[in-house]
C-alpha cells in the first residue's frame, strides 16, 4: 500500500511538472504578454514602451530559465533598473528579492499578482478559504441527498419511484450551473423575493439568506450525477447473487438492502463523488461570478482576463494540485472500501 | 432435533403441478409446467436437464424467489404439509433459509465480497434463532469445521476472495446447513469447480441426508453426480419433467425417449469411437414460445407417430412394475427399446497414425508477474506456466490433454498457435520450427496448417458480423480461392461440411444455437485444410443432447482430412472415448503419458487415479475406487517444492527420503512410451488396481445396445469385479 | 411611441404557429420510425419506451429548429431595432407588424429568433466536436488498450494530464484572443483532423488489403474527401469555397476536441481491454490478423453500444461546455446568438427583466435533457438484449 501511494505521489509530481510548464508557456504566449503590457502601461503607450516594460520587468528572459526561477529551482533574478542601473524589485507591491535568491513555488513564493497588486499568496490563499466554506456546505446538502436519491431508486429497478427519481435526476444533470443559477433567481430572487440574488456580503458573513442560491445552484448539478451513479451500481449490487443469498438466508429486505447491499453499492460513487471535483471547479467559477462570491473561482476569472501571469500560475498549480489529490484520495479510499483489492 | 423427522411418512415437499411464466416484454414465457414431485425426509431428488429447461426454476419457485417478473401460475407447493401459497411474506421469511436452504453454482457470486465469512454465517443463527453474537459465533465455527475446512478460526476471519472456489462453495455449504434446514436445495452447486474439488464437495454433500437428515433436492445437468448423490430422479426436458422414479429404474430401464437418448450421447464406459460411436439427439431445443403441440420432445423423438404424440398434451404415466416410475411419453409401451435408431449404427475403421506431424520437445512458458508499468519491473515473479513438455503427435492421431485448471493446458495451446513464444525448448509442426515464432510473423501456411477450435461458444464468433463473412474472412487470410465469388463457393461447403444450413450464411451469431456456432467454429478451423488442429474444450459448454453431435463432426471431419487433433479436456469420460494417447498435466507438468490403455489401467500415476475417481460415471454397474483428494490445486504463482503433486499425494508417504517434497521426480518409462513423473517404486506401482470396475452381470443395460463383445468394455477396466450389493454403492478405501 | 402587445395565450399560439415545418418534420420522422420500429434494430427499440420517445423527439426537434431556423425565426438575430429595447414577451414590431414572441433583449434583438438560430451554432459545434473527439480518441484508445504496456502508460499518462486540466482552466488557456496570433490553434486543428483521415485508411486498408478492386476506391475516396475537408478546415483553402470556419469558431473546436478526447479514450480503452480476452479475438490472431485488423474489425465494433451512449452524453456535455465558454465570452462573437452567451447577457440584468434570460436557459436545458433521456434510455435497450 505504501509503495503504491509512494508511486502515486510519483506520477502526481511528474503530472504537475508537466502541467505547470505547459501553462507556463500557454501564459507567456507573445499575445498574452503583450496584453498585460498593455494593461500595465498608460494608454496610447508605443510598441517600444510595451517591449521595454516587458524587459524592466523581466519577461523577456529566456524562457526555461524563467520557469526555472518560477519553480524555484534557479535563483530569481532581480531586475535591472535602466535609469540607476541598480537592481531593483521587480513590482514595487511585492517583495522580490533583488539579490538572486531561490525563491519560488517550492520555496512557498508563489509571486506577484499584477492585477490585485499584492503577493498571489495574500491573495490566493484567503480565496481559496471562502471557496473552501461553499465547497463544504455544497458537499453538505449534496452528498447526503443524492446518496438518498440514488440508493432509494436502484433499490427496487423499475418501480415508479425509480422512474421519477431516475428523470429528476437525469433532470439534474442536463441543468448546468449558468443554467440553473439563472433560473433560481428569477424564481428566489426576483419572484418570490425570499433569497439574496448576490452572494457578495457573504464574505462577511454567511447567512441562509444570500448563501443558498449558491450553494443550492452548485448542488444541483452534481446531485443529479451522483444519484445516477449511485442508483447504477445499486442496481447492480441488489441482481448480485449475494444479495439472492441474503433475501433467501430469511433476511428482510430492509436489511438485505442495509447490510448486504449498501457497502458493496457505496463504492463506486465514493470515487465518483472524488472525481467530482474537476467538475466542481467549473461550477465554482461559474457560481462564484454568478453571484460576485470572492472565492478561488471569482480570483481565477480575474486572473485570466487581466492576464494576471503569476496569479493564475498559482490558481492552476492548486487546481491542478486538487483534483490530482483528491484522484489519489478516491483511488486509496477505493481500494480501503474493496477488501478484494486492498491485500493485492 | 429437527421437526423435519417427526414423521417419516409425510413427504418433506409436495410440489403439485407447479406452472411457471415470466412476464417479458416479448410476453409471457412459460419456463415450468405441469411440474410435480415429491421429496420424503432424508431422501436426495434429482433433478436433470439442459440448459434452460427449468430447473433453476422449479429451485426458486421452491423458494418464492422470482424476481418481479416470475409468477407462479399454477399449482401447489406443500412445504411439510403447509400450502406456500398461503404464507405470508413474514412466514416465508421465516422458512427461507431457515427450514429451507438453497446452494447455488458461482461459490465466489454467492458470497457478499465486503463481509467477513464468519459475520455471514452468524447471521444466519442470529436471524432465525435469535441467538447471542458468542453463541453464533460458536455455531458458525463448529459448523465450518464441519465441513472439514483446514484452520477454522482463520476461514472466519476471512473475506470470501481470499478462499479457492472449493473452500467458498464448502463456506456457502456451511451458511445452508447452519439452520439446520429441512430440505436443501442446491442448483449445480459443483457445475464452477475443478473436478477434483467437485469429488470432495460430492463426498460432503452425500453425507447430509444421514448426518442430519436433511432432504435434497440436486439440480445438475450431470447424469454421473446425481446418479452418486440422490435416491430419485427427475428428468426435465423444455419446462416439464419427462420422466422420474428411482435412480435404477430410470439409470436401466428408461422409459422415455429422450431420456434415453441423453443417455445414448454421453461417453459412457463401453462407448468406442471406431467400434460403438455415440448417438446423439437431432435438433435442437425448442424455445419456451415455440413448443410444439403434444409432446414437446416430438420433433426430436424418432419414435414421434403423427395424431398420436401430437394430439394432446401429455400427462405423466405410470410405467407398471416400478414405483414411482413416471414417464411423459404416450408410446413407451410401443417402443422397442433396443432398436438404435435408423442410420445411427455406424462403425468406423480403425485409422493408424501415420507420421509424427507436431513434435514438442522440452517446452517451457515462464511469465513475468508483478512489478510496476511505470518504474520498470521490481519484485516480479515467475510463473511457471510450462515446464519440460515433451511429447509427439502423429497425422490422423487424437492426442488428448487432460487436466484441470491452472494446469498449462491452455498455455501449452497459446504457445503452439503463436499466440505466445515459447521460454524454451522446440516445437516442429511438419519440419519447421515454431516455438519462437509469433503469430504474425508466421508464414500464411503455417498458420493454417494449425488451428484452434475455442471452448465457449459464445465468445467464439464475433456478434458483430455474419456467420458467412467471418468464415470468408478466414479463407481470404489463408489464400484459399482467388475470387469472392471462388470463397463464398468454398464457404457454403464448408457449411455443408459441418452440417448446416447454408441459409446460415446471412445469419449474425445471435440468431444461432450453441452448438450450431460451435460448428462454424469448427467449420473456422478446418477452412485452411488444418493439419494439426487444437480443440480447447470444444463440447464442455454445450448441453449433453448436442455434445455428441459436435464431437462426432469433429472426428468424421478429422477422420476425413487426416488432421492431427490435440484435444484438451478436463473430463476423462470423453477422453477416453475420442482420443488414441493421453498427456496428463498438474500445475504445468505432463505427470503422465501414454496411450489411452495405458492411461486408464493400472499401473497409474497418483494424479491420474484421483481424477479417474473423481469423474462421476452415469452407469449403475460401475463400481469406482473412492479417492477423495485433500484441499485445493495451488496456485502456479505459488506451487509446492518438488513433485507438483506432493501436497495432495496419499502415495507420498511410501516414497522414501522425503523424496517427494525435495526433488522434481523424474520422468519414469513405464514400457511402450508409458510415461510418469513420479518417485514410485515399481513394486507399488505393480500393485494397483484398476480405478474404475465393470459389474458385468449388472451390465444388462436395457436402452443401451450390448452389442459390443464381452470384455471389451473399453480400456481401463477390469472384468468380473464382486457383484453389487443392493443399495448404497460400496465405498473403497485408498490403496 | 407605445408599443402594442398580444395577449399571453396569443404568444403561445404564436410559437407553435412558427414552429410550423418543425412540426410536420417531426411528425413524418417520429410516425415513419413508430411504424417500422421492429425493423429498425436498437434505435427502433427507443419507441418502446416513453423515456425514449421523448428522448428522440426533443432531439429531433432541435435538430430540425436548426434546419429550420431561418424559416422559423421571424426575424434576423443580428438585427436590431431600437424601439424594441427590451420590449416584453408578445410586442408587436410595427414596421413588418410581426410579433418579438419572448420580447426583445437590450440591444432590441428578437429574442426567440436569437434562441432559433442559437440552436444552429449549437447543433453543428456539439455533435461535429463530439465526432473528431471520438475519432481521436478511438485512434488513441484502440492501440492503448491492445497492447497494453509501454504505449499505454505514456498515452493514458497524457489523457490523464489533460483530464486533471480543470476544464474552465483550460479554456481560459485555449480559447482566447491572443492564441489566435499563434500557430497553436492550427497546429493542434492539423492534428485533430488528420485523425479521421488516419483513421478511415486504416479501417479501409486492413478489411480489403487483398481486394484491391474495392481498396483502392475506399481509399481514394477518404483521401480525396478528407483532403478537401481538411485543407478546408485547416488551411481555409477550400478550392471550390464551401467549407470555411471561422477562426473562432475553430478554435473553441480544437478546444473542445481536446478537452473531449481524453474522455472518450479512457472508455474505449477500458473497453478493449475487456473486449480483447474474448475468444474471438484469439480467432482472429490465430488466423493471423494485423493488430490494427483486430482492434478495428473486431474489436470495435463490439464495442459500439457503450460508445454510442457515450457519444450521446457527450454531445450534452459539450452542449454545456459551448454553454460555458459563451457565458464567459469565451471565444463566440460577443453578438452571436448562441445560448451560452444569450444567458451571459441576460443573466447581467437579471433585477430588471427576467424575459430574455428564460428562452435560452430553458432550450439549452431541453436540448441537454433530451440527450441525456436519450442516452439513459440506448443504455436500458442495450442492456435488454
Ligand atoms: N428472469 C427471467 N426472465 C425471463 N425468462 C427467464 C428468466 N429466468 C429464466 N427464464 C426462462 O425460463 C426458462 C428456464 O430457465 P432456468 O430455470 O434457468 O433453466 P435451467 O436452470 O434448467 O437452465 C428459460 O427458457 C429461460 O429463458
Ligand atoms: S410421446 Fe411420442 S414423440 Fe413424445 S417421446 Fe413419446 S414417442 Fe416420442
Ligand atoms: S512423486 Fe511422490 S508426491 Fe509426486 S506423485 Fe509420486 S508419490 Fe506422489
Ligand atoms: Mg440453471
Amino acid at each position: 500500500m505504501l509503495s503504491f501511494i509512494l508511486r502515486r505521489l510519483g506520477t502526481m509530481a511528474l503530472t504537475m511538472l508537466c502541467l505547470t510548464l505547459v501553462v507556463f508557456f500557454l501564459i507567456n504566449l507573445d499575445p498574452n504578454l503583450k496584453k498585460l503590457a498593455i494593461s500595465q502601461t498608460e494608454m496610447h503607450t508605443s510598441a517600444e514602451q510595451l517591449e521595454s516594460w516587458l524587459v524592466n520587468h523581466g519577461y523577456r528572459q529566456n524562457f526555461f530559465s524563467r520557469y526555472a526561477q518560477w519553480l524555484g529551482i534557479a535563483p530569481k533574478q532581480p531586475v535591472i533598473n535602466p535609469e540607476t542601473g541598480e537592481p531593483t524589485k521587480r513590482f514595487s507591491f511585492c517583495n522580490d528579492p533583488v539579490v538572486p535568491t531561490f525563491s519560488g513555488v517550492l520555496q512557498g513564493d508563489f509571486g506577484c499578482s499584477t492585477k490585485f497588486k499584492t503577493t498571489v499568496a495574500s491573495k490566493l490563499f484567503p480565496a481559496l478559504g471562502a471557496t473552501g466554506i461553499l465547497m463544504f456546505w455544497v458537499l453538505v446538502v449534496m452528498v447526503p441527498i443524492s446518496l438518498l436519491i440514488g440508493i432509494l431508486a436502484g433499490m427496487r429497478e423499475g418501480t415508479r419511484t425509480d422512474r421519477t427519481l431516475s428523470v429528476a435526476s437525469i433532470a439534474s444533470t442536463a441543468t448546468p450551473e449558468y443554467v440553473s443559477g439563472v433560473i433560481f433567481t428569477v424564481i428566489f430572487a426576483s419572484w418570490l423575493g425570499w433569497l439574496n440574488g448576490s452572494a457578495a456580503s457573504a464574505s462577511r458573513g454567511i447567512t441562509f439568506y444570500n448563501f443558498t442560491l449558491p450553494v443550492m445552484t452548485l448542488a444541483i448539478y452534481g446531485i443529479g450525477y451522483i444519484a445516477r451513479m449511485t442508483r447504477a451500481s445499486m442496481v447492480e449490487v441488489m441482481t448480485q447473487q449475494y444479495i439472492r443469498t441474503a433475501r433467501l438466508k430469511g433476511l428482510s429486505f430492509g436489511s438485505v438492502v442495509v447490510k448486504h447491499a449498501l457497502r458493496n453499492a457505496l463504492i463506486a460513487p465514493f470515487t465518483v463523488i472524488m472525481l467530482q471535483f474537476p467538475w466542481l471547479l467549473t461550477g465554482v467559477v461559474i457560481v462564484e461570478v454568478m453571484f460576485r462570491y470572492q472565492g478561488f473561482g471569482y480570483t481565477l476569472v480575474e486572473a485570466a482576463g487581466n492576464n494576471d501571469i503569476d496569479l493564475l500560475l498559482g490558481c492552476s498549480l492548486v487546481s491542478v494540485f486538487i483534483v490530482l489529490i483528491t484522484q489519489l484520495i478516491s483511488d486509496v479510499g477505493y481500494a480501503f472500501l474493496n477488501p478484494r483489492i486492498r491485500v493485492q | 432435533m429437527n421437526e423435519a423427522v417427526r414423521n417419516p411418512a409425510e413427504p418433506i415437499i409436495e410440489i403439485e403441478n407447479l406452472s411457471i411464466s415470466f412476464f417479458t416484454r416479448k410476453g409471457e414465457i412459460p419456463a415450468v409446467m405441469d411440474f410435480s414431485c415429491t421429496v420424503m425426509p432424508g431422501e436426495a431428488m434429482g433433478i436433470v436437464g439442459e440448459s434452460g429447461c427449468g430447473k433453476s426454476t422449479v429451485s426458486l419457485g421452491i423458494m418464492r424467489d422470482l424476481s418481479n417478473i416470475g409468477k407462479i401460475v399454477g399449482g401447489r407447493i406443500k412445504f411439510q404439509g403447509k400450502d406456500m401459497g398461503e404464507l405470508s411474506e413474514e412466514e416465508l421469511r421465516a422458512i427461507r433459509g431457515n427450514k429451507i436452504a438453497m446452494i447455488y453454482q458461482e461459490p465466489m457470486a454467492s458470497l457478499n465480497p465486503a463481509m467477513k465469512v464468519g459475520q455471514q454465517l452468524m447471521e444466519v443463527p442470529l436471524i432465525h434463532d435469535k441467538v447471542s453474537k458468542e453463541e453464533a459465533y460458536k455455531r458458525a465455527l463448529e459448523m465450518v469445521r464441519s465441513v472439514r475446512l483446514p484452520d477454522p478460526e482463520r476461514m472466519m476471519r476471512s473475506f470470501p476472495h481470499q478462499l479457492s472456489g472449493g473452500q467458498q462453495q464448502r463456506i456457502v455449504i456451511a451458511m445452508a446447513l447452519l439452520s439446520k434446514p429441512a430440505l436443501l436445495l442446491l442448483d449445480e452447486p459443483t457445475t464452477a469447480l475443478d473436478v477434483t474439488v467437485e469429488a470432495g464437495i460430492v463426498d460432503l454433500v452425500k453425507g447430509l441426508g444421514e448426518k442430519f437428515g436433511t432432504s435434497m433436492i440436486f439440480v445438475s445437468h450431470n447424469l454421473g453426480l446425481i446418479l452418486e448423490t440422490c435416491d430419485r430422479i427427475t428428468v426435465m426436458y423444455s419446462g416439464e419433467a419427462v420422466e422420474t422414479g428411482k435412480i435404477k429404474d430410470v439409470f436401466d430401464r428408461m422409459r422415455h425417449p429422450y431420456t434415453q437418448g441423453l443417455f445414448r450421447s454421453i461417453p459412457l464406459p463401453g462407448a468406442d469411437k471406431n467400434s460403438r460411436p455415440l448417438i446423439s439427439i437431432p435438433g435442437q431445443l425448442p424455445l419456451p414460445h415455440e413448443r410444439p403441440k403434444g409432446c414437446n420432445f416430438g420433433p426430436r423423438c424418432h419414435h414421434f407417430v403423427e395424431g398420436v404424440c401430437n394430439a394432446a398434451e401429455i400427462p405423466m404415466i405410470a410405467v407398471e412394475g416400478h414405483e414411482g416410475h413416471f414417464s411423459r411419453c404416450v408410446r413407451f409401451n410401443e417402443i422397442d427399446w433396443e432398436a438404435l435408431p435408423p442410420g445411427a449404427k455406424k462403425v468406423n475403421e480403425r485409422i493408424e497414425p501415420g507420421a509424427p506431424v507436431l513434435k514438442i520437445e522440452d517446452l517451457r512458458k515462464y511469465y513475468k508477474v508483478g512489478g510496476s508499468e511505470v518504474f520498470g519491473s521490481s519484485g516480479g515473479r515467475v510463473v511457471k506456466a510450462n515446464e519440460t513438455i515433451s511429447f509427439m503427435a502423429r497425422e490422423s492421431e487424437t492426442v488428448a490433454i487432460v487436466g484441470e485448471s491452472g494446469c498449462g493446458k491452455s498455455t501449452l495451446a497459446k504457445v503452439l498457435l503463436g499466440l505466445e513464444t515459447a521460454s524454451s525448448g522446440s516445437v516442429t509442426l511438419g519440419n519447421k520450427q515454431i516455438e519462437s515464432t509469433s503469430v504474425e510473423k508466421r508464414s500464411v501456411e503455417t498458420v493454417s496448417s494449425i488451428q484452434m477450435v475455442f471452448q465457449n461458444p459464445f465468445d467464439t464468433l464475433n456478434p458483430s458480423h455474419t456467420v458467412g463473412s467471418q468464415i470468408i474472412r478466414t479463407l481470404e487470410k489463408f489464400n484459399v480461392g482467388k475470387t469472392v465469388a471462388d470463397r463464398r463457393k468454398r464457404m457454403l461447403e464448408l457449411l455443408d461440411l459441418v452440417k448446416l444450413p447454408r441459409a446460415f450464411e446471412t445469419r449474425k451469431p445471435r440468431q444461432l444455437s450453441g452448438g450450431q456456432k460451435q460448428r462454424i467454429g469448427v467449420a473456422r478451423a478446418f477452412a485452411g485444410d488444418a493439419k494439426v488442429v487444437v480443440a480447447d474444450e470444444p463440447v464442455s459448454a454445450l448441453d449433453v443432447s448436442v455434445q455428441a453431435a459436435v464431437t462426432e463432426l469433429l472426428m468424421d471431419i478429422q477422420r476425413k482430412n487426416k488432421t492431427t487433433m490435440l484435444f484438451i479436456s478436463h473430463d476423462l469420460s470423453v477422453v477416453r472415448y475420442i482420443a488414441d494417447r493421453v498427456v496428463v498435466m498438474y500445475l504445468g507438468y505432463i505427470v503422465e503419458q501414454g496411450t489411452t490403455d495405458q492411461i486408464f489401467s493400472p499401473p497409474y500415476h497418483p494424479y491420474t487415479e484421483a481424477l479417474l475417481s473423481a469423474i462421476p460415471i452415469a452407469d449403475t454397474s460401475v463400481i469406482k475406487k473412492h479417492i477423495v483428494l485433500e484441499g485445493d490445486i495451488p496456485s502456479a504463482m505459488n506451487p509446492p517444492t518438488g513433485c507438483p503433486f506432493q501436497t495432495r499425494c496419499g502415495y507420498k508417504k511410501l516414497v522414501p527420503d522425503n523424496l517427494c517434497e525435495t526433488q522434481v521426480p523424474p520422468v519414469k518409462n513405464l514400457g511402450d512410451g508409458h510415461m510418469s513423473l513420479c518417485w514410485l517404486a515399481d513394486d507399488v506401482l505393480a500393485k494397483m488396481e484398476p480405478v474404475i470396475k465393470f459389474d458385468k452381470e449388472h451390465a444388462a443395460h436395457e436402452g443401451v445396445p450390448d452389442d459390443a463383445p464381452q470384455g471389451a468394455a473399453g480400456p481401463g477396466f477390469a472384468g468380473a469385479p464382486p457383484k453389487r450389493p443392493r443399495g448404497k454403492r460400496p465405498k473403497l478405501t485408498d490403496g | 411611441m407605445q408599443l402594442e402587445y398580444i395577449g399571453a395565450f396569443d404568444v403561445v399560439l404564436g410559437v407553435l404557429a412558427r414552429f410550423w415545418p418543425v412540426w410536420i418534420a417531426l411528425v413524418v420522422v417520429m410516425g415513419a420510425s413508430f411504424a417500422y420500429k421492429k425493423r429498425l434494430g436498437l434505435y427502433g427499440q427507443l419507441f418502446d419506451s416513453a423515456v425514449g420517445i421523448a428522448g428522440v423527439g426533443i432531439c429531433l426537434f432541435w435538430l430540425f429548429t436548426a434546419i429550420f431556423a431561418s424559416t422559423v425565426a421571424p426575424f434576423n438575430p443580428l438585427a436590431q431595432v431600437a424601439i424594441m429595447k427590451d420590449a416584453l414577451p408578445g410586442a408587436v414590431e410595427p414596421q413588418s407588424g410581426l410579433v418579438y414572441l419572448f420580447g426583445g433583449d437590450k440591444l432590441a434583438r428578437d429574442v426567440f429568433s436569437r434562441m432559433v438560430y442559437g440552436s444552429q451554432i449549437v447543433l453543428i459545434i456539439a455533435p461535429a466536436a463530439t465526432g473528431f473527439a471520438l475519432m481521436v480518441g478511438i485512434t488513441l484508445g484502440l492501440p492503448a488498450g491492445y497492447y497494453g504496456g509501454k504505449i499505454d502508460t505514456v498515452l493514458s499518462f497524457l489523457a490523464n494530464l489533460v483530464l486533471a486540466f480543470p476544464v474552465i482552466l483550460l479554456f481560459y488557456l485555449l480559447v482566447t484572443p491572443g492564441i489566435m496570433d499563434t500557430p497553436i490553434p492550427y497546429a493542434m486543428a492539423g492534428l485533430f483532423f488528420l485523425f479521421p483521415i488516419v483513421f478511415f485508411s486504416v479501417l479501409f486498408w486492413t478489411r480489403y488489403k487483398k481486394r484491391p478492386d474495392r481498396l483502392y476506391i475506399l481509399l481514394g475516396l477518404t483521401l480525396i474527401i478528407g483532403g478537401w475537408v481538411y485543407a478546408g478546415l485547416v488551411f481555409d483553402a477550400d478550392p471550390f469555397r464551401i467549407i470555411h470556419i471561422d477562426p473562432n469558431q475553430l478554435n473553441i473546436f480544437v478546444a473542445v476536441v481536446f478537452a473531449s478526447s481524453p474522455g472518450v479514450f479512457r472508455i474505449v480503452r477500458g473497453l478493449v481491454m475487456d473486449i480483447k480476452t474474448r475468444d474471438y479475438v484469439a480467432a482472429a490472431q490465430t488466423r493471423g490478423e494485423s493488430p490494427w485488423y483486430i482492434m478495428l474489425w473486431e474489436i470495435l465494433p463490439n464495442a459500439r453500444g457503450p460508445l454510442i451512449v457515450d457519444a450521446c452524453l457527450r454531445i450534452g456535455y459539450t452542449t454545456i461546455l459551448l454553454g460555458t465558454l459563451g457565458y464567459f465570452g469565451l471565444g463566440l462573437a460577443p453578438e452571436s446568438p448562441d445560448w451560452g452567451t444569450a444567458i451571459k447577457d441576460a443573466s447581467r440584468l437579471l433585477r430588471s427583466f427576467i424575459h430574455p434570460a428564460l428562452p435560452p436557459t430553458i432550450a439549452l436545458m431541453s436540448f441537454v435533457l433530451g440527450l441525456n433521456l436519450l442516452a439513459d434510455s440506448l443504455r436500458e435497450q442495450s442492456m435488454k438484449d
